[in-house]
Parts: structure tokens; sequence; C-alpha cells
């Protein structure tokens, strides 16, 4: 495989070279990387989505540390003013563009490569605790060559006071972005997290992030995703996270972006834990838009609802594939998932994978799948007040996807992936400025 | 206002409106009453146009428009309003943008701008404060989780801002208690002008205690079987449906 050496070559100066156990574990990771290499649909887990067109590229860290100008507008029109953030361009921390005035002591937001020089103890006890490097190729190339990432801290009973984003910001031709996040709650502590990945117009690159969460008992994270990278980029993101005893993580992804893009979202449900995942994602033009969400159930009592609508337009590819596993001990388990697909076109095509594996005798378990076509009844009643048909369908497509959209608490986040929504819609007339 | 000619009409295979014939002038309103099954509602849904039925004889005329030649959308915004029986929900969408929707549509169809966010929401809310709705009611997804009344009332809040010229009521009182009712009539008499007509299709003779008919028809297996005035509501409240019944089979 001449691309695992390629990476390996390109990968210079990671940050933490210097920490003898971080070397392992990289080490580790890039045999591990070396082996697999990226996945394959061969593998179960990926038989929906083929990307073997990444094996061809070759793409290279930015190299220089300067912000180009190109990235400020972005950033201007993307970062929360409400929030601390945290800003990365092209996979490069820029201390410059993110925002942590008035950040409290107590509170750690700092990028990772700095947490390597002032943490490195927490960040050893961090990584890898929530993902695994023998789950598949992206997470071991992700640990073998993550340049940067977010470090968050948030200690027993502290609730800071802002959100927090994090700003992923794609500029660089055939760039590669590898972050590494990690966000830890302490007991009954609270935190809402924005991941937030836009992209130059045009910009072929890869993305590759990972985000590790650790909530301790009781404690309660809302975490937001919205992925809109441009539309020749490939991205990876997968997001785990382990939810001690009745640790609340609510969750809620968009995708509209990139050319191939995977999001998975596994979570390790501990006694009474609760978890909500909603998602959207709208797979128009060539895209093909993956999502992947595994909720294992491993102590009694947990509750989980999942929720993912998709659509798919053009010549648009949607996947969702969603498993509840329920350990033998995760009695009185109340787990429901519900996947609602539209597709627009002939050419576009979604395909839905709910899954249960049920090791429990006494658990409520439900999940429902529905691939469907806009209500004649719905058409009709916008007609009969004067609204055309075509504009009726987009109506009611938007209201579909906006249904989601409207979970979103924070405010700006959801303004963000509404607008998103709007501009991914093919030829939509739903207009913003009545919303 | 609206010439109906021998229309006649079948879901599928079945015959429901065999020969209907109605003069409606600008300013009337009649009532069409019947037993279930009569085709009172299949009357509204062709007037409104929606799909699903062919007419197979006859004519509506509107405004000296071949109505049944236009599009749903087109009869619209030429000034003819269906209340829902069952008013669909529409979760994603609220009901503001709705309304703004459908008004802008019709002006655009009239020739008119777009209406102003200024003058338009000082509108909205005088006519949902008359119809006693919440303000919050506009912001809701369109009729999502609404009450059965909150519902109807919403039918006439869509019908006020609409402004249309003939108003189809499909059996606004069903569902509603006579609080709700109460409402929904003041509502619809607030909007009743010379040129503005309206037909009131209902079951129970209830509701033309609140919104008196000029005309009351009857509609029995298809057809009307008997015209006249109020007192012919009154007249079926006290014997029902079965002497008519008779009267259309012999």
């Amino acid at each position: 495989m001449d691309y695992a050496e390629h990476y390996q070559t390109v990968s210079t100066d990671l940050p933490g070279h210097s920490l003898s156990w971080l070397q392992a574990l990289r080490t580790r990771a890039n045999i591990d990387f070396s082996t697999s290499g990226f996945p394959s649909p061969r593998e179960e887990e990926w038989r929906y989505t083929n990307i073997t067109p990444i094996e061809k590229k070759r793409f290279t860290p930015k190299v220089s540390a300067g912000d180009p100008s190109a990235a400020a507008e972005l950033i201007q029109h993307h970062r929360l003013d409400d929030t601390w953030s945290l800003v990365f361009v092209d996979g490069v921390y820029s201390a410059g563009h993110s925002r942590l005035t008035g950040l409290p002591e107590s509170i750690q937001i700092l990028p990772i490569s700095e947490a390597l020089e002032r943490y490195p103890e927490k960040v050893h006890t961090m990584l890898q605790q929530a993902a695994d490097c023998e789950t598949h190729g992206f997470i071991a190339f992700n640990t073998a060559y993550f340049r940067d990432g977010a470090f968050i801290v948030i200690p027993d009973k502290q609730v800071p006071e802002r959100p927090i984003q994090l700003l992923h910001v794609s500029t660089q031709a055939e760039g590669l972005s590898v972050l590494r996040h990690l966000i830890s709650l302490g007991i009954h502590a609270q935190a809402t997290v924005i991941e937030t990945y836009v992209g130059e117009k045009e910009t072929a690159c890869l993305t590759a992030a990972v985000t590790e969460i650790d909530l301790a008992a009781n404690a309660h994270l809302d975490h937001y995703k919205l992925q809109n990278e441009s539309d020749r980029t490939f991205h990876f993101g997968g997001i785990y996270s382990d939810q001690k005893a009745s640790a609340r993580f609510r969750q809620n992804h968009a995708a509209f972006g990139g050319l191939m893009a995977r999001t998975e979202i596994h979570s390790h449900l501990g006694q009474a834990a609760e978890c909500d995942l909603d998602g959207l994602f709208l797979a128009s033009g060539r895209r093909h838009l993956d999502t992947h969400t595994i909720l294992r159930h491993h102590g009694a009592h947990a509750v989980s609802r999942e929720s993912y609508r998709g659509i798919a337009s053009e010549r648009g590819r949607g996947v969702f594939s969603g498993r509840i596993v329920v350990d033998p001990q995760a009695q009185k388990t109340d787990a429901e998932m519900n996947n609602r697909n539209l597709l627009l076109s002939d050419d576009a095509e979604i395909d839905s994978k709910p899954q249960l594996e049920i090791h429990a005798d006494d658990v409520k378990c439900a999940h429902g799948v529905t691939v469907g076509q806009l209500s004649a009844e719905s058409i009709f009643y916008l007609q009969s007040r004067g609204i055309d048909e075509a504009s009726a369908r987009n109506m009611l497509t938007f209201a579909f996807a906006n249904e989601m959209v409207e979970k979103i608490r924070h405010d700006g986040h959801r303004q963000q992936v509404r607008d998103a929504l709007l501009a991914n819609l093919p030829q939509t007339d739903v207009r913003g400025d009545w919303l | 206002m609206l010439s109906i000619k021998n229309l006649q009409a079948r879901v599928e295979d079945k015959a429901i409106l065999k020969g209907i014939s109605l003069e409606v002038k600008p300013g009337e309103v009649h009532a069409i009453m019947g037993p279930n099954g009569s085709g009172k509602s299949t009357l509204s849904h062709v007037l409104a146009g929606r799909s699903g039925y062919e007419v197979t004889g006859g004519s509506v005329t509107y405004q000296g428009k071949d109505l049944l030649d236009m599009k749903p959308e087109e009869r619209a915004r030429e000034g003819v309003f269906l209340a829902f029986q069952y008013p669909v929900e529409i979760p994603g969408v609220s009901n503001i943008y709705l309304l703004k929707a459908a008004l802008n549509a019709i002006r655009k169809h009239r020739g008119d701008s777009e209406v102003d966010a200024m003058d338009f929401l000082p509108m909205v809310k005088a006519r949902i404060k008359s119809l006693n709705l919440d303000e919050q009611f506009l912001y809701r997804g369109v009729n999502e989780g609404f009450s059965g009344g909150e519902k109807k009332r919403n039918e006439i809040l869509q019908m006020a801002i609409l402004e249309p010229s003939l108003c189809i009521l499909d059996e606004t009182d069903s569902g509603l208690d006579i609080d709700a009712l109460k409402i929904v009539a003041d509502g619809v008499n607030a909007l009743r002008s010379p040129d503005r007509s309206f037909i009131m299709v209902t079951h129970y003779q209830r509701l033309l205690d609140y919104i008196k008919p000029d005309v009351v028809h009857v509609l029995a297996q298809g057809r009307i079987v008997k015209s006249g005035g109020p007192e012919l509501a009154h007249e079926l409240e006290e014997k029902g449906y079965g002497w008519i019944d008779q009267g259309a089979t012999a």
C-alpha cells in the first residue's frame, strides 16, 4: 500500500513527539493502519460505502502555519459569537481566529497540541478510551497522524457559561486535516459542544476527525455537528462516547457537504444513562453521505432515542446504519430508533439498515424505517391555498428536514444548519427570509 | 358567482355525484345538508380540484370561467377557498410561513407586490385575536398537535387572510364544542359581505343556528332532492334524514 507510506512520510513534526507513551501509541496505530489500510467495502460495516477513491489520492498536510486570508471569510461567517471557539484551518490550530476570552481557570479548553505539553498525563488517560484502533483503519490512521484537535475538560459540577465551538475550515487543495478531539465531563458537569466543518468551494481534501467523549456519572453533554464541507471533500468523522451511570448525551448531526462523507456516532450507555441521537442528511448532486450509529446498552435502565431523517436527490446516495446492542445485564433497557427517508429523484438512493441485537430478556426496543414520497394529501392542502405543486413539494421537503433542525437548541447553530439545508436543497423556492 | 350544472363525478368505478345543479349568487350563503355518504364532501373536493375524482359530466362555471379546467392552486388564486374537514398537519413549516406563502402566491397572481412584513404581522395578529387564538400559534408547525377546535379556527384564520370570493366549508362544525363553534361562526359571519359567497357542507343543523343560510339544499345519493329556506334545516333536525332517503329512492 503506497498510500500508507505516503502518509508516514508527510506526517512529520506531529505534536507530542517527546512523549514516549504517545510515540508507542502512534507506532502501534501506524502498524495497524499499514496492515489494514483504509476500510474496504468487504468489511461488513462499510458495505455501502466504497472509499477506494481515497486510496488513489495523496493528501498532504498543510506545511505553513500562516492563516490564509481565504479562510477569514468562512471563519467570520461560521464562528458563533456566543461561544468559546477553537478554530482549525486545514487541520492546524489557529490561535488568532479562536476566541477564548473570559474562560475561567477551572475549565480547560485548549488545542490538544498544547495540552500534550501542559497536561500530558491527562491526555494519556483520555486518549483511546472511547475509540479503538482495531475498529477500522480510519481510527488507526487518526491515532497515528493526528496533528491537532481540542482538549476539553470540565471538572465535577462545573457548567461553562458558554457553549464551545470547534470550527474546522478547509482551504487547501489536496490538503489533509487529521484531528483528535478529547472531551471529558466530570460528575454532574454540563456542557454544549458544537463541531462545525466547512470548506472553500471546489477544495478537494481529506478531513479525518475523531472525537472521544467521556461522561462521568450524571454529566450532561449536548453535542452538535454540522458537516457542510466543499463538494469535492472526503470526510470521516467519528464520535465515540462513553456514558457512565445516569450520564446524558444528546447529539444532533446534520450532513450536507462533501463528496463522500461518513459520520460514525457510537455510544456506550452505563446504568440509567440517557442518549438522544437526532440527525439529518441531504445527499444532493453526486454526494455519498453515510451515517453509522451504534448504541450499546451496557447498564440496566438506560434509555435511548434515535431519530434520523435522510433525503437523497439528483444522483445522491445516503446510507443510514443504526445498531442497538443490549448486553445481557442491561435489563429494563428502553430503546427506540426510527429512520425516515425521502427520495426526490429516480437516480437517488438510500440504504437503511437498522439492527437490534438483544441479549437481555426484559427490555423495550423498537425500530422503524420508512422510505417514502411526499403525501398527496399535504400537497393538495397547500395547492388549495394557492401554492403551485412544485412549490408545495419544496415546502414539504423542507418541512420534513426542518423538523430535525428545529430540535437544535442553540440559536446560532440552528440558523447555520437551516442555511445549509436551504443552500443544498435542489431548486427550492422556500424563502429563508420568511422563516 | 358559481353555477353548477348537472355535475356528475365518480371515484374509481363508483358514481358519487349523479347530476347536481346549483346557483350561488354573490353574497349568498348556501347550506348543503345530507346524510353520510350522500356526496357532500365529494362535492366540496371536486370544487376545490382534489385529484382522485373523475368528473364524468356537467359543468361548473365560477365568475364566468370554467372552474373544472383549473388546477387547484389556480382555483385558490381566483378566490376559491376550501376549509378542510380534516386540516393537514405539516410539522416543520410554521403557520406564519404558510400564511405568507399563500397570500403572496395569490397577490402575485393578481399582479400585486409581495406583502410588506410591516403590514402583514399586525394584520395577522388582529385576525388571530378575534379568533381567540394565542400569538404563539403563528410560530407552531401548521396544525401540528392542534386540537380539533384549533384546526378549524386555523382554517378560518387562513380564510380571513386570503379573502376569497367563494368559501366552501366542509363539515366545519364537526368535532367542535359549542364554544369553539361560536368562535368559528363569529369568524365566518365577520367575513360575510355582498361580494363573498359561502357553501357550507354539514350533517347537522347546529351550525346553521349560528351562521344563517339563505338557501338550504338536501343532498341524498348524489342528488339535490330538496331545496328551501332556513326552515328546511329545522325540518331535517326534527324528522332526520330517513324521509329524504325514501323520497330519493322513490
